[in-house]
């Protein structure tokens, strides 16, 4: 059990956390690395209380500040920071220079056992694959016995296969220990497939926090949807509001749409609209007269993504089809004239503008 | 004329000597200039490079005049130190640039591992820049052999046997002279 409460550098949060991971997650400069370095006793903050386990790591107010080495914490840096000059092994023995000799190389023995690093173990860092040094070094950090891990997500330098390993690897440390463990994401899937909770961080403060599930259905503010990346954001002005039809109608810049009931707001009121770009449906124009919630748009880009093709219409409205609708469609025309289609019961609605 | 080894062999230990000494207190000067952040420590890394711009004769001088309460004894003793300060802020800077290239991620993650500073810096620091440090040794001790005009100064043939360039200067103004026996000059 974590508790923090941090000022200063920019930074302002307070947050705690128990076993599982933690997820900070924000813009570069959001302050994510500048916890992280706090609790480890790297930073010190302005004010605040950092307790671990009823134990005070940092108080500004009684001038407590314990240097990181009697702090009892793990640390993976975003660099990995294995030692360059020493084999994995010794760079797993290095924590362990005050227990007796048998009691090192057994710990040693059983962490190599663990993460499958008995092959590499001799070799040094530069000298063993990608997977090997990212086992090597939350093995290394795990080697103390932590009571808290701290994770600082490696941002470049993991493709695809790698990013599988490295979430194969928290899962396994989160699944295995009961240690709270916070981890500085880059990105929303890394939270949403490990976290059981997140922090969203702007500009060192706390925007929203809870649940990467229920932080990304619903985004407490415009900058929260933004920061998740959540695209299709439009001001709007609620014009009607029908409790018996249980419908909304809300004003856009260029055309308005039939909504879902929205309790709580009232006529008048300006609003974000959100929609997600893969529910929204999109066809090209064929010249009938447009339905419920159906608006012409301009198509100006197509891009092809992995699964999907991307739409960007004219008004900043993204869609995302399935590339079999996007491919089959009536080619006898080089019609940019398209028809986007808004499901009332995908449409989001967050604060003020 | 026979040729004499002893300026060389003299001018190689004296550098030696210079150069050790300037390292063990360039070391932690640098240690502290390029990890810590202190008020002042902007004025000091300015001072302690002023020396490398300064002529040596003049830097020399001022030496001597800062001294100047407590004359100084001219002796192979004076001469080292002289040296020494004279090739410490080449020495000062090439260390802890050095020093600075290794990344504090390494350092950090020492320390958070249990290591305290002592432990950070000989297990780890010193390690990571062992061939920039190399290279300062290297530069500092050929500074401190090549140096002609500070130790002159201070040195002169004050019975401490010929450095090499203060050998080679005199032999210089010996030709000039026209005078080849070294006796005379010594004499």
């Amino acid at each position: 059990m974590i508790q923090v409460r941090l000022g200063g550098h920019g930074v302002d949060v307070e947050f705690q956390a128990a076993s599982g991971i933690t997820a900070l997650f924000g813009a570069a400069g959001a302050g994510k690395t500048f916890i992280l370095d706090a609790i480890a006793g790297f930073e010190t903050p302005a004010s605040g209380r950092i307790i671990l386990d009823d134990e005070i790591l940092f108080d500004a107010a009684s001038r407590v500040n314990l240097p990181p080495r009697s702090r009892h914490c793990g640390y993976v840096a975003r660099q990995w920071a294995l030692f360059p000059h020493m084999s994995l092994h010794d760079n797993l023995l290095f924590p362990l220079a005050g227990l007796a000799r048998l009691e090192r190389h057994r710990r040693v023995k059983e962490m190599l056992e663990r993460f499958a690093l008995q092959e590499a173990a001799p070799r040094r860092p530069r000298d063993v694959s990608p997977v090997e040094r990212l086992r090597a070094t939350v093995a290394r950090a795990l080697i103390g016995e932590p009571k808290l891990l701290l994770v600082d997500e490696p941002a470049a330098g993991l493709d695809i296969a790698l990013r599988a390993e490295w979430h194969g690897i928290l899962r396994l440390v989160r699944d295995e220990t009961s240690l709270p463990m916070l981890l500085a994401a880059r990105d929303p899937e890394t939270c949403f497939d490990l976290a059981a909770n997140m922090l969203l961080l702007d500009a060192g403060r706390i925007l929203q926090s809870g649940p990467p599930r229920q932080v990304l259905d619903q985004p407490v503010s415009v900058e929260a949807a933004r920061l998740l990346g959540i695209r299709n954001l439009f001001p709007a002005e609620i014009v009607a509001l029908d409790p018996g039809r249980n419908t909304s109608r809300l004003r856009l810049e260029n055309f308005e749409l039939t909504g879902p009931y929205l309790p709580g707001r009232l006529r008048g009121d300006r609003v974000w609209l959100c929609v997600e770009p893969g529910q929204l449906r999109a066809a090209p124009h064929d010249g009938a007269k447009p339905s419920l919630n159906q608006v012409p748009v301009r198509l100006e880009r197509a891009s092809e993504m992995p699964r999907a093709v991307r739409l960007e219409f004219a008004g900043g409205i993204v869609a995302e089809i399935a590339r079999r609708d996007f491919e089959q469609r009536p080619k006898d025309n080089d019609n940019k004239e398209w028809m986007v289609e808004f499901p009332p019961h995908a449409l989001r609605v967050l604060g003020c503008p | 004329m026979p040729l004499d080894w002893s300026p060389l062999w003299l001018s190689l230990r004296y550098a030696g000597w210079a150069t050790l000494l300037a390292s063990l207190v360039a070391l932690p000067l640098a240690w502290i200039l390029a990890r810590r952040r202190f008020p002042g420590s902007a004025f000091l890394d300015a001072a302690a490079t002023l020396p490398l711009v300064l002529p040596p004769a003049v830097l020399v001088y001022y030496l001597l005049a800062a001294l100047g309460r407590w004359p100084l004894h001219f002796s192979w003793h004076a001469a080292v130190g002289v040296s020494a300060i004279y090739t410490l802020p080449l020495l000062l800077r090439m260390i802890r640039t050095s020093l600075a290239a290794v990344d504090r991620s390494f350092e950090n993650a020492a320390r958070v591992l249990g290591a305290g500073e002592w432990r950070t810096f000989g297990r780890v620091t010193l390690p990571l820049a062992w061939r920039g440090l190399l290279a300062a040794l290297l530069a500092g001790f050929a500074r401190a052999f090549a140096d002609f005009g500070a130790t002159a100064i201070v040195a002169g043939n004050a019975g401490t046997g010929w450095l090499l360039p203060i050998a080679a200067t005199a032999l210089a103004a010996l030709y000039i002279g026209n005078r080849m026996w070294r006796g005379q000059v010594l004499a």
